[in-house]
């Protein structure tokens, strides 16, 4: 998860966030957080006041009272009835207080308001999608600050659960196979912070961490307007930049910066989670390595060999059962009518770009 | 300086590996459930040690395969919660010591006795066979869907954790029925010493949520393999029904694993600091009341899983109910301190680390109790520390302590007192920097069940030297406790031949000779108040603690608590 | 089941027969025996503690599930499976009576009875699974309903097809709500679907309503969905049924060995009262089972 991959090239470059957090929590980028903190603070300290106390009192008894010679146990009361209640009683205020305190948080963390924004977000083995109010959907998750954020959340139903953790915003929500969840959340710190999964989900539930970009105010329309370049063009100026992208930027300064098609399609290859299973380094893994693999010879589980063109590995992205590649499973799912004509061009291109 | 080797004893009544493999004696099949359970214990640690020493650095350590890892922490806790936590203090010390205590011959049933120690066998073998049959990888939980999805042996791990809880079942019922049938003349419940209370709440949890694990395991195995449809969400099924079965047994089962180290420490407490326990009645309803409150806070497990806020609002609030009993006890064995005789023997030391510890994972529980800081908190290292604070640092440690504590008895020899304070405060070491530092990672946010954390090492960059300094403490603990292990087996033939009575303590276990005759007291011994240490002092002569009781028999009558 | 200590080889001098040696009184190994059968008892009913749980989760969230599945169930034979089970009850009662009074012969006759009223229960049990496998009326995965042999004998569906409407276009599946529809007193729209309101966000789910398009004012299986959970809910508890009958027809076989022998009479019949005591646990769960599962309406 370094920054160059995900967030579109037009976008500024986001810091890390400077905040390092204290020394129990990370940084507080929520408005939830500062209040879940405070509980942390209050149970931190009572906790500690009581452990101290049992801590010293044992260590001055067993000093105290050690054995020796000729000096035997003391005979003391073996019970008192106000001793019990005291230390009965004092802990039953305090737990009660704490769990008031921590219910009316909870309620809070719960509860979005009205007018939150909505942001769609679909989790699988291993990866996250987010789809943004114009349609948009993307590997990251990127955030108004100071907005209050509405997060519906859903797997397949023959997935597994997963848990969208925010440790930096302190809310977390389970995503349960066959039901929608939500979470909400209010950012008011300008940064990048880890997303991850917290439901064990399998082998790759450790690559489920992404980031969540909190931009400034007017940062994140500007973001989104430009996150997804190739959707942006008109067919006139994608034809254009198919032919010459460095013409065509150069003629369109509003897409300034704009990457060549092989980099548009190594984008691609990481947000529709073509990385989970296909390498490019030419290690095999659930799927064949992309390294190498345009141009040569590909023997097919029917004993025939196929040559690796534009067109079969268009028909591979869009019905990857018609010709299954021999020693893998029938296993991808079919991207017909989730992937666009001209992310399967980038991709394509992509692909090229890894012949060697 | 050698004493004689005293007679007939529980050892040599019959000879020969056969005459303990079908041995009916409580005390042997406690022996063998013992040296199973440290056999287990050495695997699951050895498991534990391959994750931590996976995660010393970020990216591939040892594997470069996830799966790999993933069966590393699914089997880690596979054996240390079905094989040696949960069956550990009862099957073994408790099997021991419990029918010694009070005074009786035997178990109620020693051939269901026997019988549960082959489940345990059976169970055991069948969990280790998932190795062979391709390793398990759900973690020890089984979570649905994804248990039901997983190519990995969860048939094979259900049916050995579904053996193993009828092993667990059979010792509870034999143990309820014991303490209430075969208690001799004069034995009241407030003459129980506090160990068999706590064995007693125990056994009452294990007969009652035990059964339960059982159901969901028969449906698990039965989702599996014919696709009945309750769990799995592509049938219409509901997963999170799995997790409130799951928890109504496996939250209970937590209070079955600390219950008996709870007993534990309060017999090492008393005995070692030469005095009468304090509050015995608080202690004993204490135990009762945290095994009834155990039932009814299962749903704090799943916060965020998506149940309604008003049932995590009630399950919260009744979480922290289990806060005040277990500070009663804590407050309890301080109080038995005061003004004691307190000698630091390796026990001794053992029950300090236990209230050291069990107090940073109680403590800690408020933080997961409380629903706001659950939130973030839940799922996390911190969670992973919590529970290896009251397991580890509560269940193990008074499980060692009570070995080390019973060990003159059951197999008559002393082990060193040097090197067992020694061991002791590695282990403590070593278990407090391998945990600690985890509390931090957790409420930093490193998730748990992570191969790798290398992706979040530029947002968190603090987490390689915690988990690198998490990875040296398990070592030193692992040291610690092979320490242990050498100097325990050394005492076995170089040991000095140990006293009836080594500590000075009160019960009736240390009334009868080290080891104990094949049927514990020819008649019923006198009984009274188990933690009267009137009278009792060390005597040269006999190399041990005598009691020197000016009106022995009158004691009979001499009521528990006044 | 616990044992209870007795038959260890042991040299009793004065010690009844069949007192264990850490007993000290016949009274005092009765009673522990007697308690530890009572906890085991206590685990039974929690292991099917567990499943009732399950089937009331379902019940309550999606009521249209139970309604349309239950219909499938042959009330008949369930109801005389009730019947057998209660009176195997009885003559296990009769038996321990028997015991306690040593009547040899009597105690072995009413033996043979229970074991007999087990035999019949499975028998039963065993047309009505055929039944159910013959019609695909399977498990979750396995659920594929239809009629092959509409003429079948045992086929309730059948039977209620031939005095209902009848002329569907899908006989099969239609039968049992066609049959019901023909008495249209007895239901309501409004129960036919589950309670819970579809969710405020997320799909229907389970929660769907019957489709369109149907005129029927009562769903089929067709348009309820997931009924093949009630059939995995059915085969999980009066399968576990099923073998816990087995598991207490094989203790009578044993009961009835040991009597054969002459092993019990006034002052030992320990095995015999326990042995019933898990054979009326056993026809206490069926009565529960059978309203849930064939009564619903």
């Amino acid at each position: 998860m370094t920054t160059d991959v995900g967030a579109s090239s037009l976008s500024p470059p986001l810091a890390l966030a400077q905040d390092q957090g204290s020394f129990w929590m990370p940084p507080q980028a929520s408005a939830a957080a500062s209040e879940v903190d405070w509980l942390f603070s209050f149970i931190y300290y009572i906790a500690l006041f009581f452990f101290a106390l049992i801590v010293i009192l044992m260590v001055f008894f067993v000093v105290r009272y050690r054995r020796r010679e000729g000096v035997g146990p003391q005979q003391v009361a073996t019970h008192s009835l106000a001793l019990e209640l005291t230390w009965s009683a004092v802990p039953t205020i305090l737990v009660i207080l704490i769990f008031w305190w921590s219910f009316t948080g909870f309620v809070s963390l719960r509860t979005p308001p009205e007018n939150a924004y909505e942001i769609n977000v679909f989790a699988e083995q291993w990866r996250w999608e987010f789809t943004y109010p114009n349609g948009h959907s993307d590997d990251e998750l990127h955030v108004p600050v100071d907005t209050p954020v509405r997060l519906v959340m859903h797997t397949d139903s023959d997935d597994v659960i997963h848990s969208l953790y925010i440790p930096a915003f302190r809310i977390k929500m389970d995503i349960v196979p066959g039901r929608y969840s939500q979470v909400w959340f209010r950012a008011t710190q300008v940064g990048e912070y880890p997303l991850v999964c917290a439901e064990y989900c399998g082998t790759g539930h450790s690559d489920m961490v992404t980031i969540v970009a909190v931009h400034e105010p007017g940062g994140y329309e500007k973001w989104l307007e430009l996150a997804d370049p190739l959707k942006r063009m008109t067919p006139e100026q994608y034809e254009a930049y198919a032919k010459d992208p460095q013409a065509f930027t150069q003629a369109n300064p509003e897409f300034e910066g704009l990457e060549p098609p092989w980099q548009m399609g190594k984008r691609v290859f990481t947000k529709k989670g073509c990385k989970s299973c296909h390498t490019v380094d030419g290690t095999p893994y659930t799927g064949p390595t992309m390294k190498g693999l345009f141009g040569k010879q590909e023997h097919l589980a029917d004993g025939s060999t196929v040559p690796v063109d534009e067109n079969y590995l268009r028909e591979s992205i869009l019905a990857p059962g018609a010709k299954i590649v021999a020693g893998y499973d029938n296993v991808m799912t079919p991207y017909q009518g989730r992937i666009s004509d001209r992310e399967i061009a980038a991709l394509i291109a992509y692909i090229k770009s890894l012949r060697e | 300086m050698f004493t004689p080797a005293t007679g007939d004893n529980y050892l040599n009544h019959t000879r020969g590996i056969g005459s303990w493999l079908v041995t009916l004696d409580h005390k042997r099949i406690g022996v063998m459930y013992l040296v199973s359970i440290l056999a287990m214990f050495m695997l699951g640690g050895l498991f534990g040690l391959l994750v931590r020493t996976e995660l010393l650095t970020p990216g591939p350590t040892i594997t470069d395969n996830p799966d790999t890892y993933n069966q590393f922490f699914t089997l880690h806790g596979v054996i240390m919660i079905f094989l040696v936590i949960i069956p550990g203090i009862p099957a073994a010390l408790g099997n021991f010591v419990l029918p010694i205590m009070l005074g009786a011959k035997d178990v109620a049933f020693p051939r269901l006795n026997l019988c549960s120690y082959y489940l345990y066998v059976a169970g055991a073998l069948l969990a280790l066979g998932s190795l062979a049959a391709g390793g398990l990888d759900t973690g020890w939980t089984l979570y649905a869907p994804y248990s039901t999805q997983t190519k990995s042996a969860v048939f094979v791990v259900a049916a050995a954790a579904f053996i193993l809880g009828f092993s667990s079942i059979f010792t509870g019922l034999n143990f309820i029925v014991t303490i209430h049938k075969l208690r001799p003349p004069g034995m009241g419940w407030f003459q129980l010493p506090l160990f068999l209370w706590s064995l007693y709440a125990t056994a009452v949890i294990q007969i009652l949520a035990t059964p339960v694990l059982a159901i969901t395991l028969l449906l698990l195995v039965a989702e599996r393999t014919l696709g009945i449809g309750i769990f799995d969400p592509s049938l219409g099924g509901d997963p999170v029904l799995f997790q409130h079965f799951f928890w109504f047994y496996s939250h209970p089962a937590v209070y079955i694993m600390i219950l008996p180290g709870m007993g534990i420490v309060s017999e090492l407490i008393s005995t070692h600091s030469h005095k009468h326990i304090f509050g015995y009645r608080a202690i004993a309803y204490s135990s009762v009341a945290i095994a009834l409150f155990g039932f009814l806070v299962w749903g704090h497990h799943m916060f965020v899983s998506g149940q309604s806020d008003l049932v995590s609002m009630i399950f919260s609030a009744l979480t922290f109910s289990v806060a005040i009993p277990s500070a009663i006890k804590v407050f309890n064995w301080l109080a038995t301190m005061y003004k004691g005789s307190i000698s630091l023997n390796t026990p001794m030391l053992y029950g300090l680390s236990f209230i050291f510890l069990f107090g940073i994972g109680g403590l800690t529980g408020l933080f997961l109790g409380a629903l706001a800081t659950d939130v973030h908190l839940h799922s996390t290292y911190f969670v992973v520390a919590h529970f290896h604070y009251t397991m580890m640092g509560g269940t193990m440690i008074a499980f060692i302590g009570g070995i080390h504590h019973w060990w003159p008895k059951i197999t008559g020899r002393l082990y060193s007192q040097l090197w067992g304070r020694f061991a002791c405060i590695l282990i403590f070491l070593g278990f407090n920097l391998t945990f600690f530092t985890q509390f931090i990672m957790g409420s930093r946010g490193m998730p748990r069940r992570y191969y790798d954390y290398k992706e979040l090492l530029p947002y968190h960059p603090e987490f390689h030297a915690l988990h690198a300094a998490s990875t040296i403490g398990a070592y030193a603990l692992a040291i610690g406790l092979m320490l242990t292990a050498v100097y325990l087996l050394h005492s076995l033939f170089r040991g000095r031949r140990a006293p009836a009575n080594p500590w000075g303590g009160s019960t009736l276990e240390w009334q009868c000779s080290s080891p104990p005759p094949h049927d514990n007291f020819a008649t019923p011994p006198p009984v009274g108040d188990p933690y009267d240490f009137e009278g009792i002092e060390y005597d040269l002569q006999a190399g041990g603690y005598v009691r020197h009781a000016p009106e022995g028999p009158a004691r009979v009558t001499t009521p528990g608590d006044e | 089941m616990p044992d209870t200590g007795v038959g260890e080889p042991h040299a009793a001098h004065e010690h009844p027969p069949h007192l264990a040696h850490h007993f000290e009184t016949p009274a005092q190994q009765f009673a522990s025996g007697k308690l530890g059968m009572w906890l085991f008892l206590a685990t039974e009913i929690l292991l099917f503690g567990g499943l009732f749980c399950a089937y009331a989760v379902y019940r309550a969230n999606h009521p249209e599930i139970f309604d349309v599945g239950h219909r499938f169930l042959n009330k008949y034979l369930g109801g005389v499976n009730t019947l057998v089970l209660i009176l195997s009850s009885f003559t296990m009662a009769t038996a321990v009576y028997c015991a306690q009074r040593s009547l040899q012969k009597e105690l072995r006759v009413c033996l043979a009875l229970t074991l007999l009223g087990g035999g019949i229960f499975m028998a039963i049990k065993y047309v009505e699974y055929h039944d159910k496998w013959k019609h695909g009326l399977l498990w979750g995965t396995r659920y594929e309903p239809h009629m092959d042999e509409p003429g079948h004998a045992h086929d309730q569906v059948k039977s209620e097809h031939t005095s209902g409407v009848g002329g569907s276009a899908e006989p099969s599946i239609q039968a049992p709500a066609t049959a019901a529809a023909s008495a249209p007193a007895t239901q309501t729209a409004a129960d036919e679907r589950s309670t819970i309101a579809p969710a405020t966000i997320g799909p229907r789910g389970l929660t769907e309503l019957p489709d369109e398009e149907s005129t029927a004012e009562h769903p089929t299986p067709r348009q309820v969905h997931n009924v093949h959970i009630f059939f995995g809910i059915y085969f999980v508890m009066t399968g576990l049924h099923g073998l816990h009958v087995l598991a207490g027809m094989a203790v009578i076989v044993w009961l009835l060995i040991r009597a054969h022998r002459g092993h019990f009479g006034a002052a030992y019949f320990a095995p015999v009262d326990l042995g019933g005591l898990y054979w009326h646990l056993v026809d206490m769960i069926w009565i529960f089972l059978f309203p849930m599962l064939y009564l619903i309406r």
